[in-house]
């Protein structure tokens, strides 16, 4: 038996092991966050959100260049994709996690678990021979598919560990009052789940939003604005990760600067995305 | 005055019927269901045994283990069936089969037949989902729905499956709450969430749940089991209520109140039924040695 004071400085130890452990979670994303403000910020200026990229030959000469067709792409492909891969991925979901005497689940389950380990390329070329080949162009619809493929593993993953975290004995309750088995989930158990199903649904859009490989071949990235507002889905169209990728690699340093500050925008972006749906989905009582 | 009502009495045949049909209402039935006619006299009235449900050589097994085994009970119209026994002795599994809930549980499987109103509700053509609301049945635990007010707690049954009608709601959730001896305590705050109530509240608000959809059964798996002993025994006297409309199986490990609130009882013992006769004869002359020793406290 230690003593009283053994136990306490045992705990004491234990404690600061955690909050280490926290800081070192914390620590890089910190400094990620620091770095990209700090080396991007001087590009965001008005110019920035208004205007195309264009040629190079735009920043080199000092002329007014900047992204506002990769956040306007940005923003249409990540919410095409996520309204593709919602009601797929909660589907398979609700599935796995309230079906689970159904015969086809063990093979959903593994198929859902290699497709969410797939290196994220692939999907790009899976979404290049479903969409891009017949439709003989590179689209901001391929580019969308393409994230949904990337999205709908985690979901389903989520949602079905969301749905699996609420007591057996709602879903029994609702059973024993003459409820379909449908009708149980759709209206007890998933508004019970609501914050880990909309917390699980952002984890895959994050995901999906940071993704540049699935698009190199689905929406292909474009310097311009779409003639058409149809040009979003039907042509080429820039996203942020991408034209993150493609001005980093650039040789001009106004467009490493343009860079920064599309990280920015897009950290800013997904920021914005998790407040808001807490926000809406907050605990009301 | 006198006079008067006399001569109409003798005149006007149909009245004594009313006087009837308004004795029995002050006498609880006041609800507008289609009362078969029996009243809730206590259940122990030879002339008016009627069975509701019957079980036939019913047979639970969870893959390989046997919950229960062969059991064969009659449960009376509007009367009360206790289930005792030890811890692990299968009245829980039986309680749940009938009423399919078994069906959702993986790998049980259910032989033998569960007749209600001499139809087997294991026959492939009847939809689980109407034996559920006929058959209603309130858990261990309380079990309000997480994100519902006390309201559309109580009328989730109703709301869910399409009828929307405010009037009908509104009076089918005071009319339930009542039931269940709760209205009173929550009826200035039916926008509050269900799980903001006691304990002992939620269990009555789970009662007032099932009894919203009108069964015809309920059924009791220790609804008193987590409650302390004033919200125990309110619930105790809504069972004595309830009786004069549904027929009840409530599952106890409390032998007082199997005595208290039943008219026959089952006692069971590793999944088998070990005897089974009228309260009153099985807790005073039991016929078997293992419920004497159970219900004598020398084990379970």
């Amino acid at each position: 038996m230690k003593t009283l004071l053994q136990r306490n400085i045992r705990d004491r130890i234990m404690e600061s092991l955690l909050v280490l452990s926290t800081i070192v979670v914390l620590l890089p994303l910190i400094i990620i966050l620091v770095h990209v403000v700090l080396n991007g910020i001087s590009a965001l200026n008005w110019d920035f959100f208004t205007q195309e990229l264009g040629s190079p030959s735009r920043a080199m000469q000092g002329r007014p260049t900047g992204l506002v067709h990769t956040i306007i792409g940005t923003v249409v492909i990540d919410f095409l994709a996520l309204f593709l891969a919602v009601p797929i991925g909660m589907g398979a979901g609700i599935m796995l996690s309230e079906f689970p005497d159904h015969k086809l689940n063990p093979t959903l389950r593994i198929m859902n678990d290699t497709l969410n380990g797939m290196p994220a390329i692939l999907k790009g070329l899976l979404a290049f021979v479903l969409i891009v080949k017949p439709m003989g162009t590179f689209s901001g619809l391929a580019g969308a598919v393409a994230l949904a493929f990337v999205m709908i593993p985690i979901i389903a993953r989520t949602t079905e560990s969301a749905l699996m975290s609420i007591p057996w004995s709602i879903r029994e309750a609702g059973l024993a009052i003459g409820l379909p088995r449908w009708r149980v989930v759709l209206s007890t158990v998933m508004p019970a789940a609501r914050f880990g199903l909309v917390t699980g649904t952002l984890i895959a859009f994050a995901r999906a939003a940071g993704e540049a490989a699935p698009l190199l071949f689905t929406s292909f990235g474009n310097n311009y604005l779409p003639n058409h507002w149809l040009g979003m889905l039907l042509g080429p169209v820039d996203t942020l990760p991408q034209r993150l990728y493609s001005l980093a690699i650039s040789p001009y340093s106004h467009w490493h600067s343009m860079g920064w500050a599309a990280a920015i925008v897009l950290l800013v972006f997904v920021i914005f995305c998790f407040a808001t749906a807490r926000y809406l989905t907050r605990q009301k009582h | 005055m006198m006079n008067l009502i006399q001569t109409i009495t003798s005149k006007v045949p149909v009245l004594p019927l009313f006087a009837t049909s308004e004795s029995r209402q002050a006498g609880g039935a006041a609800e507008a269901r289609t009362s078969t006619g029996t009243s809730g006299t206590s259940g122990t009235g030879k002339a008016e045994k009627r069975m509701r449900m019957e079980t036939h050589d019913l047979t639970v097994r969870y893959g390989s283990t046997v919950g229960v085994k062969n059991v064969s009970l009659p449960i009376y119209d509007k009367q009360v069936l206790a289930l005792i026994g030890p811890s692990g002795c299968g009245k829980t599994t039986y309680l749940r089969a009938l009423n399919r809930m078994h069906d959702l549980t993986r790998g049980a499987t259910v032989t033998g037949s569960v007749l209600l109103d001499g139809k087997n509700i294991y026959d492939s053509e009847v939809n689980p989902v109407i034996i559920r609301r006929r058959i209603g049945m309130v858990f261990q635990k309380p079990t309000p729905f997480p994100t519902m007010s006390i309201y559309d707690n109580v009328v989730a049954g109703l709301k869910l499956v399409g009828i929307r009608k405010k009037n009908v709601l509104d009076e089918v959730c005071e009319r339930a709450l009542k039931q269940a001896a709760l209205f009173g305590e929550v009826k200035d705050r039916l926008n509050s969430p269900g799980s903001s109530l006691s304990g002992g509240q939620q269990q009555r608000l789970s009662i007032a749940r099932a009894l919203a959809v009108d069964p015809e059964v309920m059924l009791m798996d220790e609804p008193t089991s987590s409650l302390d002993p004033q919200s125990t025994s309110r619930i105790e006297d809504l069972i004595h209520e309830l009786k004069n409309q549904v027929t009840i199986v409530i599952v106890t490990h409390n032998m007082q109140q199997a005595a208290r609130v039943s008219d026959n009882t089952a006692f069971f013992y590793v999944g088998d039924l070990i005897e089974y006769g009228p309260t009153s004869t099985l807790f005073t002359k039991p016929k078997e040695t293992r419920t004497e020793e159970y219900i004598t406290g020398q084990f379970g």
